[in-house]
């Protein structure tokens, strides 16, 4: 089976420090991977590897079956990369953005003007189009930044933290079409703080200390872990792994109501 | 990184290039910033630093008050160097006018002045001058010493002739000056082809290093680097739009310096746009520079003080480099401006061309190629 990612022992070190130590996991095409740690885990190390911006120390890393350090530019041309920041020109307009990494990604002037109407009605901008992407709230930049990653049809989507920041309902809207881009066949890996999300996603990963600790389907993790949920699976790896107990549930945290506040400034 | 398909692609550089017109045509200052810098700035230094001092507020104090000595008067006032700012009755009243600033020099004529100046004998006239500023200070002592060497002279020779000798049968030297490329030693014409670099580099120098840190302040560029776009695609395209912009600004601030300032090219203005040309590159480089060692525009900023400062003190776009102690003019010579001064005011005022200023082409191609050198592969560095 040809995977949309596949890591064999993987690792990065920047000097003494390991930052990524030795992980293996593969994603199969068309799913959605959740990929979760606290952060300085080595989650963006690891996709910075993935992308070919880093190099790695030792293993390899494939995606869509193409060598990542041989292969680095058809590798690019097959992915989507979107980050927390939203990287987008804010001096330049809704079209102008996608015009712009339509011609980077050497699309034909007729191809991105298809791929524009599409994406301008996908990320829900119609009518926005000659704003400037400074002027949009989160949420339109958001899916404005989703647009401009998936321009030349990658395979595979990298999300890095996408909703970060993005209110409640921008992130629902944002995940259904996650969803309906994985249905498309895209293969998608996703970081993010949000276990709600991440129990959505087919499979999840845990990363601490740049090491793997598990991948399983979120259902399978909560199962075997004999938890709620994901978050508390998260609590307790990193529970587990510092040797030191998580301070206090948000019940704990109660006594913070405003008198309280105030006496003891 | 090696791949396959390593070829330059021309659409991704076209691509980069429309985005940062766009840019800047989005962005009021870099768009203004060729323009009004050059208008300023040589409005500023065009009329407000002149070091030529001339009608110096003289305060005089005429004790004797005679025909000779109105003469004398006379003479000063006509030089132009001394104007009467107001003829006082004591020397208490000179001293209030220099210490409140209103006269910069007190001229004293004793009142033996015509007795003695008749009777063939030796007579003192005093001139006080305000030390403060040195360039008035100094015009002032010189301009009234050769006044009062000349009416000596004057005297003498009429002397003489009493005696029948003819001042032109006596053993004398004669300095006949004869004052090249700048006859009337206007300093316009010093100044103005000299801030013609100087703008040309500072506006070059400001928007590259602004557009490349604005990449990573606004953090598109971990989206760039993850695209196939190729460093020299990404560097080429992003840089082209400054060469055009600081370009036309040096044209602008040429145009201003010719038909505004009266300042023409004596030599090949051909040789002058070819070299500019040269200069553009090397202050894009330089920005170039400056940008890989800025996080933001704030730090950009900063950097760009530091080396623009030297730049103007060192380069001799104000102070001649020969005044300079020997140590701190040399450093003169690390300054690319130093070079393109050099040309620029040779090649306008001397008329000079290649033949004379070849060691100052060759150093600015060499400081250009080595800059850019170490620009490129720093800001390769920053994209891995």
């Amino acid at each position: 089976m040809e995977y949309a990612i596949y890591v064999e022992n993987l690792t990065k070190k920047f000097g003494n420090f390991t930052a990524v130590d030795n992980i293996n996991f593969s994603i199969p095409k068309g799913t959605i991977f959740g990929f979760l740690g606290p952060n300085g885990s080595g989650k963006s190390t690891t996709i910075r590897m993935l992308c070919g911006v880093l190099r790695p120390t030792s293993g390899k890393a494939l995606v869509m079956g193409r060598d990542v350090a041989r292969e680095t530019d058809a590798v690019r041309q097959n992915l989507g990369y979107m980050s927390q920041r939203f990287s987008l020109y804010e001096d330049l307009t809704v079209e102008e953005n996608l015009d712009f990494y339509g011609g980077i990604y050497g699309l034909p002037k007729k191809v991105t003007a298809e791929r524009k109407k599409e994406l301008i009605s996908m990320a829900n901008l119609t009518g926005k189009e000659k704003s400037l992407a400074g002027t949009l709230s989160g949420g339109w930049k958001q899916r404005l930044a989703l647009g401009c990653a998936l321009i030349h049809k990658p395979r595979l989507l990298i999300l890095d933290e996408p909703t970060a920041g993005v209110d409640p309902v921008s992130r629902r809207v944002f995940w259904e079409i996650i969803h309906s881009l994985a249905s498309q066949g895209i293969s998608i890996l996703v970081t993010t703080h949000y276990m709600d999300e991440a129990e959505s996603c087919d499979t999840v990963g845990f990363i601490l200390n740049g090491t793997l600790i598990n991948i399983a389907s979120p259902r399978q993790l909560i199962d075997t872990e004999g938890a709620r949920n994901l978050e508390d699976i998260f609590i307790k790896y990193v529970e587990q792994t510092t040797n030191q107990k998580v301070a206090g549930t948000i019940g704990d945290l109660n006594f913070l109501k405003g008198d309280d506040i105030n006496e003891q400034r | 990184m090696s791949s396959a398909d390593n070829r330059f692609s021309f659409q991704r550089f076209i691509s980069i290039i429309k985005k940062e017109f766009i840019q800047v045509k989005r962005d009021p200052i870099s768009l203004r910033l060729p323009f009004i810098m050059p208008v300023v700035m040589m409005l500023l230094f065009g009329y407000a630093v002149n070091t030529e001092v001339d009608k110096i507020p003289t305060a005089v104090y005429d004790q004797s008050n005679t025909e000779e000595s109105r003469a004398f008067l006379d003479k000063f006032t006509e030089s132009d160097y001394f104007m009467v700012y107001e003829t006082v009755q004591s020397e208490d009243r000179i001293a209030q006018l220099v210490k409140s600033g209103d006269a910069k020099a007190g001229l004293i004529i004793p009142e033996d002045y015509s007795d003695k100046v008749k009777s063939g004998s030796n007579t003192e006239i005093q001139l006080i001058i305000d030390g403060t500023e040195p360039t008035t200070a100094r015009t002032a002592m010189s301009s009234g010493q050769l006044i009062a060497r000349g009416f000596s002279q004057k005297y003498t020779a009429e002397k003489l002739m009493k005696y029948g000798i003819t001042p032109d049968k006596l053993t004398g030297i004669s300095l006949k000056t004869d004052v090249w490329f700048n006859p009337d030693m206007e300093s316009t014409k010093f100044t103005i082809p000299g801030l013609v670099g100087l703008i040309l580099q500072n506006v070059t120098i400001m928007l590259t290093a602004f557009a490349l840190v604005r990449e990573k302040e606004r953090s598109t560029i971990e989206q760039l680097i993850v695209t196939p776009i190729k460093s020299s695609e990404l560097i080429l395209g992003k840089l082209i739009p400054y060469i055009v912009i600081g370009y036309s600004g040096f044209l602008f601030s040429l145009a201003m310096c010719i038909w505004v300032f009266k300042v023409g090219i004596a030599g090949s203005v051909g040789l002058l746009l070819l070299l500019g040309f040269l200069f553009v590159y090397c202050s894009l480089s330089i920005g170039m520079l400056i940008s890989t060692f800025a996080k933001n525009q704030m730090q950009a900023m900063i950097v760009m003080v530091f080396f623009l400062l030297p730049s103007i003190l060192l380069s001799g776009f104000i102070f001649p480099r020969e005044a300079m102690p020997e140590a701190i003019s040399y450093l003169g010579y690390i300054i690319p401006l130093t070079y393109f001064l050099d040309i620029i005011r040779g090649i306008a005022l001397k008329g000079i061309g290649l033949d004379y200023l070849w060691k100052d082409t060759a150093a600015l191609l060499g400081f250009t190629a080595v800059i850019l050198f170490i620009a490129t592969k720093r800001f390769r560095k920053s994209l891995d």
